[in-house]
């Protein structure tokens, strides 16, 4: 997910010059001078000119590189030894997908419990999370049943939040 | 002193009580597991503070950061791993006095001289806090618009990356705050015809979302925890009161460091280790001696992060500006129990204030006891497998989230800007900075809207006002000081990334 500074410095601009443009849009208040537009402009031009800034890599050099303990005995590996760049595809493909699955966990959440039901949904997603951060498949079922039902049993019961229904309800709902 | 006994009697109820306790072992826990932060932790227990009575609310947030920021130092000083970024200033100072097979003291150092700076700090937001109250009942929404933005600069200057980029993050979080409807005209600005939006973005999800998500993807990067050789602990707390006695300069100066960089918006914990560590070691008589064991910058460092966790709440108190991550989760927590920041929190709600204190008070005393046991059984706590971790953390971002408003919308928020941190992080944009943007951005806005409506649209009185000129002075110095550090450091190869 590590791009260059001139691609992240150009959504920087394509972002503000949109917050600028959408804020100029916007109907003035009237007879005043300030109304709902100014804040967006302000706030879009300073981005527009973040993002050149960053794209002409002003600045680079306050940036410090993370450090990777790697034994007990606490040698600090340098970064490019133990992540070799392999470039965005391969990475990818070899198990970099892997980090996406917590946001898509909750996308998965947002757009499925309503029908599913908390209990399945829940069920699926610990199931999956628990198998792409690489624990064994018993003990990953195992969480998958005793979790959601904890989950549940707190926030339903105790704090009454209405968690969806669905197709399946625990026995205490 | 009524207003003090008030302020007792809110905390000797047996639920605010039995929370401190929850949340103290709660901390302790998030605290010493590897890639949880005290941010975190703070921000997952959110949700479960609506349910909760004001002080309970607050106590559960104070006493759960506390104990986190001292719990981090236990995998720091036994493994070589910081539990969290506040302890990673000194984990090699701490590491090497276990190899020395002084465990017991290096932790001892951590878990005393936390108490100590805690209970400090807190001191000086007792004292500090109503004196600037009174001050700050002077203040117009003139100054109310340079401090927001001084308090902006500051975190920006103080980010250990880019000063560019921690501004653009920055700008970043101000214009998630412009989505809404809560505007100086009450126009649908950026909702693209969506419903959800009309109210905003909420923050709590943002928070989450960038603090716990991504927190949680990263973890896909982490390597396994090395094997802990299996060890007995003697005393922990042996020595320290002499070392206490011997080391008055290292623990005066860390508390002070502490409580200016907690004071500073934005800065936290981390920040005041690291600079209080890098004191310690100037200062020193014996230089040569740190990085092989030695107590002096454990004993500052510690001093340092744990006071600036208290002095952190006096510019969340008085005028809703986050001193760090934390209190910029808290703050939203006080608007929602009917505690909006501000001066008069000390004058209308001075018994709440009080019982606030007490609650500092009683978390670093029991952080004393409690955090023996935590030591005492870290071998166990840090070996839960993360893969069973990190799978129920997502779930209850899941549902935290969703409790907050009973909105699934909400969900969709956290696992968005757990994308977004997650890249933000990874291309050296700091967080912190996007959160203090979109926690303080409606307050920017509204202050300097209503500032130039009262002007005319004259901007002479954002400088002719005496304080005003005095806070847009700091607010320029600080923008202009990365620029001023640049060109002096003149960086032999700024090609390539």
């Amino acid at each position: 997910m590590k791009v260059s500074d001139r691609v992240t410095g150009l959504i920087l601009v394509v972002l503000g010059a949109l917050a600028y443009y959408g804020g100029s849009l916007l109907p003035p208040v009237p007879g005043q001078q300030v109304g709902p537009d100014v804040f967006p402009m302000v706030v879009g031009g300073a981005l527009v000119v973040c993002g050149i800034l960053i794209m002409l890599q002003i600045g680079r050099s306050f940036e410090e590189d993370e450090k990777i303990v790697t034994s007990e005995t606490g040698e600090v590996a340098n970064t490019a030894v133990v992540e070799p760049e392999r470039g965005w595809i391969a990475d990818f493909l070899q198990g970099g997908w892997k980090v996406l699955t917590p946001p898509a966990a909750l996308f998965f959440y947002y757009f499925a419990s309503e029908k599913l039901g908390f209990w399945i949904t829940a069920f699926i997603m610990i199931l999956v999370l628990a198998w792409t951060q690489g624990a064994k498949p018993k003990w990953a079922l195992a969480l998958a049943v005793v979790a959601p039902a904890f989950v549940h049993l707190v926030f339903y019961k105790l704090l009454r939040v209405p968690l969806p229904i669905g197709l399946m309800q625990f026995p205490w709902a | 002193m009524n207003d003090l006994m008030a302020g007792l009697q809110m905390v000797l109820q047996w639920d605010v009580i039995l929370t401190i306790l929850a949340a103290s072992v709660y901390g302790l826990v998030v605290g010493a597991l590897p890639g949880l932060s005290a941010t975190m932790a703070t921000a997952l227990l959110v949700p479960v503070t609506f349910y909760m009575s004001p002080i309970a609310a607050i106590s559960a947030i104070i006493a759960a950061s506390a104990m986190a920021i001292f719990s981090g130092d236990i995998p720091g000083c036994l493994l070589r791993i910081p539990g969290t970024p506040a302890s990673a200033a000194y984990t090699d100072e701490a590491f090497a006095m276990t190899m020395k097979g002084q465990p017991e003291l290096a932790l001892g150092i951590c878990l005393w001289f936390s108490a100590i700076g805690g209970i400090i700090g807190t001191l000086s937001l007792i004292i500090m806090a109503p004196l600037l109250a009174e001050m700050a009942f002077q203040f117009s929404t003139f100054e109310y618009f340079w401090l927001a933005l001084l308090g902006l600069m500051c975190a920006t200057m103080v980010a250990r990356s880019s000063p560019i980029k921690a501004i653009a993050a920055m700008f970043l979080g101000l214009l998630i705050t412009c989505v809404g409807i809560e505007n100086p005209a009450g126009a649908k600005r950026f909702t693209f015809g969506i419903a959800d939006l009309l109210g905003g973005i909420e923050i709590i999800p943002v928070l989450v979302g960038v603090f716990a998500v991504s927190e949680v993807m990263r973890a896909y990067k982490a390597r396994d925890i090395p094997v802990m050789a299996p060890r007995k602990f003697g005393s922990i707390l042996k020595g320290q009161w002499a070392l206490t006695k011997s080391h008055p300069k290292q623990q005066i100066r860390g508390n002070i460091v502490g409580i200016i960089i907690g004071v500073l918006p934005g800065a936290g914990a981390d920040m005041a280790a690291w600079i209080s560590y890098a004191m310690a070691k100037r200062f020193s008589k014996t230089p040569e001696k740190f990085g092989t064991g030695h107590p002096e910058g454990l004993i500052e460092a510690g001093s340092s992060n744990n006071a600036s966790l208290a002095s952190g709440w006096v510019p969340s108190l008085l005028f809703g500006i986050p001193g760090d991550t934390i209190t910029a989760i808290a703050i939203g927590v006080l608007y929602m129990k009917g505690l909006n920041p501000g001066p008069t929190l000390f004058t209308e709600k001075a018994s709440s204030m009080y019982a606030l204190y007490i609650v500092f008070l009683i978390a670093n005393i029991i952080m004393i006891p409690l955090g023996i046991l935590m030591i005492r059984s870290a071998r166990y706590v840090l070996y839960v497998p993360r893969s069973l971790i990190m799978p129920v953390i997502v779930l209850l971002c899941a549902v935290g989230s969703f409790a907050t408003g009973n909105n699934l919308a909400l969900v969709f928020t956290v696992a968005s800007f757990g994308l977004i941190g997650y890249f933000m992080d990874k291309n050296g944009y700091p967080v912190a900075a996007l959160v203090l943007g979109a926690v303080m951005g409606t307050m920017v806005e509204q202050n300097f809207v209503t500032s130039l409506i009262k002007s005319d649209g004259s901007l002479m009185p954002f400088f002719s006002r005496p304080v005003a000129a005095v806070l847009a002075f700091f607010t320029f110095a600080a923008v202009l000081w990365p620029l001023a550090v640049w060109f002096k450091k003149k960086p032999p190869a700024a090609v390539s990334g």
